[in-house]
């Protein structure tokens, strides 16, 4: 019996080479096949996305000689959603002298992670970490500097090193402006044909492979058809499938849900990066996203609820301000829990911090969810002007939304669902599980286990597009050099295309009731209240329950205005909402199946008595592998790939000594 | 809960002649003014009407994709910040509020507020870069640039590519546009090696897509959202003499 379903199940090859870990990357170069420069012309390379990891890989390809079709859903490449990122980027420089070193980068990401990540994957991604910053400078990326003329360098959370490079608060922005240059060189020398304004709606599958894809141009309305020899995916993550995130409102995961549908399993959907310092949620209802206030903050910002329970309800009434509350009546409790990280804690730790004080009545907000971040002491310490000059963007943007100073008042913040650590499964070489598909950036599950660390997110998107894909993708493409290029009369195309078709003309004839912002606010309370930032065996029973209930009303009760053709808003959101539903049920599945506490993900039922997560080594250490069922309908099915760590010990985590 | 009056510019098509189209919604001060814009459409989507077409994304003020007209000003009345970043407290109760979308040659409108800014991405094609292949980097420190060029040169490159300085030209000129990124390569070292050829490429590029001269009236930078300064096109019209100069 135990044989047989073994043989049932498909076998997970993670292609992770041979050797010490130190090694691993460097062997893989020294015997991957090649593409020589004649080839290289004949071969063509699609590219969704256009963030870090897809501008930076588009560019990098066409820069070694690659043809590259890349797409983007707005008006301009430069416009994808990395640009916000707003603290900084990760690299074991070691320009501090403060001890830092590839190894330790590694051991702190895989250790933030909670022990969740792929070693060899991470080990390269902090040993490519260096090249990124040389390549960005190269490229005439505007970091911070000191007045001696070298970088200059910020602490993150997790981590007891300076190892962060920044650019104002604007690292995203510069970095990805910087990806963009390149990538406009590379149009300049018709290397790179750029599609804007185009949405991938499907994978095109020949044989088993995937050779193109289906794309929406969203100012007429006509599905296209584009064949290549491989694709590469940069879509990012699902975190608006909670509606309220601090993603950017075009965010979506439908590529990704496409490509899950076309047979590339989606690995660990279950970890959701909840960030602890967001602008809290307002009241009434008409709040369309939630805003980031970097984690950078937390290098000056000291986070604190009062200590009494009376104090803070004067503070939810609004008797009093942040700034009446006495010294001695102030709770530190990141400091007092964690003294060795203090409010440098990894996200995980802090927002789950923030919780359990507002959930045991100390919020400071008529809701009683935020707490408070408080810079009065950095201000008494290196005077306003050093404050404004580090973090005055900030401070503008937190007091244009809630009418507040932060120089008078402590900023309020709570946890917002930010960053997802899940995402398409990619073997060492970020291939899917489907041959010649490639999944690259916060798209991808493969680097921050069940927890990313603070500016790992741009290095990591930066690292796929740069540094490995342009290499690992010629181990695949070097047996495609005999291969046509591919017509998009294939049958293939024209049953692809028409399938999106006659799906965008089922929405356009449910003709219901319902608006898709309001289906999709429904969905993001399920999501929030049953699968966010606590879960429990039953709070997911019931959040699948009522996703099977929300699907049903989609199908039957939703009200799409306009056409088929042309510029139509309101239908491109309701096809983004029916793959949210979709992958709103895989993270409660995910979630269910994993019965420990981890990361981002946090079963009540598996806590410590200090209310810390309470891992399962023992039954949990492996990679949670989903396999589509064929139908969205039904369960899909879980594919097990086990972790392997040959240089950490695994152990619990510890931010407290 | 306050009623505002927005008088929005309606226009199915690039072809299709626009009109203004007044609608009362109801909103609150501390409701953001493009959420305002989503309450409209819920109701007008609710009424089985088409909802106003508008570039939005982050909502954050950064990827500069939001276009608004907002009362005669691109971004609306607030300096210094994008129309995504605007509130409904800058307004009164009751107050009419215009809604345009970015009025120029070389951005044709493509439905209702959306205008169509590709011109922009064609002139960063044109020379915004610096020749560089991935791979053959020095190490970062290897090339110390002084602190004071470093933050002029990440003033400059702040730019967000909305478009917002062409919106207030009189002449729809985007010399602010160019003048940023040119002054972000001209601030820096690794910036020289191209610096006449793209100061060149740049502005022949803007000529030849449409947009208008500059009259050095400063409007552009006045509605910039990110502060962009007017020195930025004395650095331009510096650099592009001293490259015409040595032709």
């Amino acid at each position: 019996m135990e044989e047989t379903k073994k043989a049932a199940q498909p076998v997970i090859d993670s292609k992770i080479p041979e050797g010490p870990v130190a090694e691993k990357w460097t062997n893989y170069k020294a015997h991957q096949k090649l593409v020589n420069p004649a080839n290289k012309r004949r071969l063509d390379v699609i590219v969704v996305g256009t963030g870090l990891a897809g501008a930076s890989a588009a560019s990098t390809l066409a820069e070694m000689g690659f043809n590259v079709l890349n797409f983007c859903i707005q008006d301009s490449p430069r416009r994808a959603h990395s640009i916000a990122a707003q603290g900084g980027i990760n690299a074991a420089k070691n320009y501090k002298n403060d001890g830092d070193s590839v190894y330790r980068l590694f051991y702190d990401t895989v250790k933030g992670g909670d022990y969740r990540a792929r070693e060899a994957n991470v080990y390269r991604l902090a040993e490519v970490s260096n090249d990124i910053i040389d390549q960005c400078v190269a490229q005439g990326v505007p970091f911070a500097r000191e007045y001696g003329g070298l970088l200059d360098n910020r602490s993150f959370g997790g981590a007891q090193v300076s190892r962060t490079f920044y650019a104002k608060g604007q690292t995203g922005q510069q970095l990805l402006l910087g990806a963009y240059s390149s990538l406009n060189r590379q149009i300049q020398l018709g290397k790179v044909k750029s599609y804007n304004r185009y949405e991938m709606h499907d994978v095109v599958l020949i044989d088993g492979r995937a050779r193109g894809i289906i794309a929406k141009n969203l100012v007429t309305g006509k599905f296209e058809r584009f064949a290549a020899h491989a694709v590469v995916i940069a879509t990012g993550g699902y975190g608006n499938a909670y509606f309220l995130s601090t993603n950017a409102m075009a965010c979506n995961c439908s590529a990704a849900v496409a490509c899950y549908r076309k047979g590339a399993y989606f690995a660990n959907p279950a970890y959701v990066q909840i960030h602890p310092t967001c602008i809290p949620v307002k009241g009434g209802g008409n709040q369309s996203k939630l805003t980031l206030m970097s984690e950078s903050l937390r290098n000056d910002g000291r986070i604190w609820v009062p200590k009494s329970l009376e104090t803070a309800q004067k503070l939810q009434k609004g008797e009093i301000k942040g700034s009446q509350v006495p010294e001695e009546d102030r709770d530190y409790y990141l400091e007092r829990r964690y003294p060795a990280f203090g409010n440098l804690v990894p996200r995980d730790v802090a927002s789950r911090a923030a919780k359990e004080r507002c959930d045991k009545g100390f919020g400071v907000n008529d809701s009683g969810k935020a707490v408070f971040l408080d810079f009065s002491d950095a201000i008494n310490r290196l005077g306003k002007d050093v404050v404004a000059q580090r973090y005055g963007n900030l401070f503008d943007m937190y007091e244009e939304i809630t009418d507040v100073s932060p120089y008078e008042e402590p900023m309020m913040i709570y946890p917002a669902i930010h960053y997802t650590m899940g995402g398409i499964w990619v073997d060492y070489e970020l291939q899917t599980s489907v041959k010649g598909l490639f999944a690259i950036g916060e798209c991808n599950f493969s680097d921050h286990g069940a927890n990313r660390l603070g500016a790992s997110a741009l290095m990591q998107g930066l690292a796929d597009g740069y540094f490995v894909l342009p290499y690992t993708i010629q181990n695949y493409l070097s047996d495609q050099i005999t291969v046509p290029r591919f017509s998009t009369d294939a049958p293939e195309f024209a049953e692809a295309e028409k399938k999106c078709v006659e799906a965008h003309k089922a929405l356009l004839n449910i003709k219901g009731k319902r608006s898709v912002d309001s289906i999709h606010k429904e969905l993001g309370n399920i999501m929030w209240d049953n699968v966010g930032m606590a879960r429990t065996k039953a709070s997911l029973e019931e959040a699948l329950t009522k996703l099977k209930a929300l699907r049903k009303e989609f199908e039957t009760n939703l009200f799409v205005p306009g056409e088929l053709e042309g510029m139509n808003v309101e239908l491109d959101k309701a096809f983004r909402l029916r793959d949210f539903i979709t992958m709103g049920e895989l993270v409660a599945y995910d979630a269910l199946n994993r019965n420990e506490s981890c990361g981002g993900h946090f079963r009540e039922e598996y806590q410590t008595e200090e209310g810390e997560a309470k891992r399962d080594d023992e039954n949990y250490f492996y990679v949670a592998c989903w396999n589509y069922a064929g139908d969205d309908n039904a369960a899909p099915s879980l594919i097990k790939e086990p972790l392997e760590y040959e240089a950490i010990k695994v152990q619990t985590r510890n931010y407290k000594s | 809960m306050a009623k505002y009056i927005l008088k929005v510019w309606r226009q199915a098509n690039p072809k299709a002649s626009g009109k203004f189209v007044e609608y009362s919604v109801e909103s609150t001060p501390d409701t953001s003014f493009l959420e305002t814009l989503d309450i409209l459409n819920e109701t007008l989507v609710e009424k089985g009407e088409e909802p106003v077409a508008f570039d939005h994304d982050c909502r954050e003020g950064i990827c500069g994709m939001c276009s608004l007209y907002v009362n005669g000003h691109p971004h609306g009345p607030a300096t210094g910040a994008t129309t995504c970043q605007l509130y409904m407290r800058r307004f009164k109760e009751g107050e009419v509020i215009t809604v345009e979308p970015w009025r120029s040659a070389a951005f044709p409108v493509i439905k209702d507020l959306i205008v169509d800014r590709n011109a922009f991405d064609k002139i960063q094609q044109a020379g915004g870069y610096v020749s560089f292949n991935c791979g053959g980097a020095q190490d970062a420190n290897a090339l110390p640039i002084s602190k004071v060029a470093a933050d002029e040169a990440m003033d400059s490159a702040s730019c967000i590519g909305c478009g917002a300085c062409v919106a207030a030209c009189k002449n729809g000129s985007a010399m602010l546009f160019v003048s940023a990124k040119v002054s972000q390569f001209a601030l820096l070292p690794q910036g020289q090696v191209e610096a006449k050829a793209r100061v060149k490429a740049m502005v022949a590029k803007m000529d030849e897509l449409g947009f208008g001269n500059c009259t050095n009236t400063g409007a552009c930078a006045a509605e910039c959202p990110k502060n962009i300064k007017l020195s930025n096109i004395a650095r331009l019209n510096r650099e592009y003499l001293c490259a015409k100069v040595s032709d």
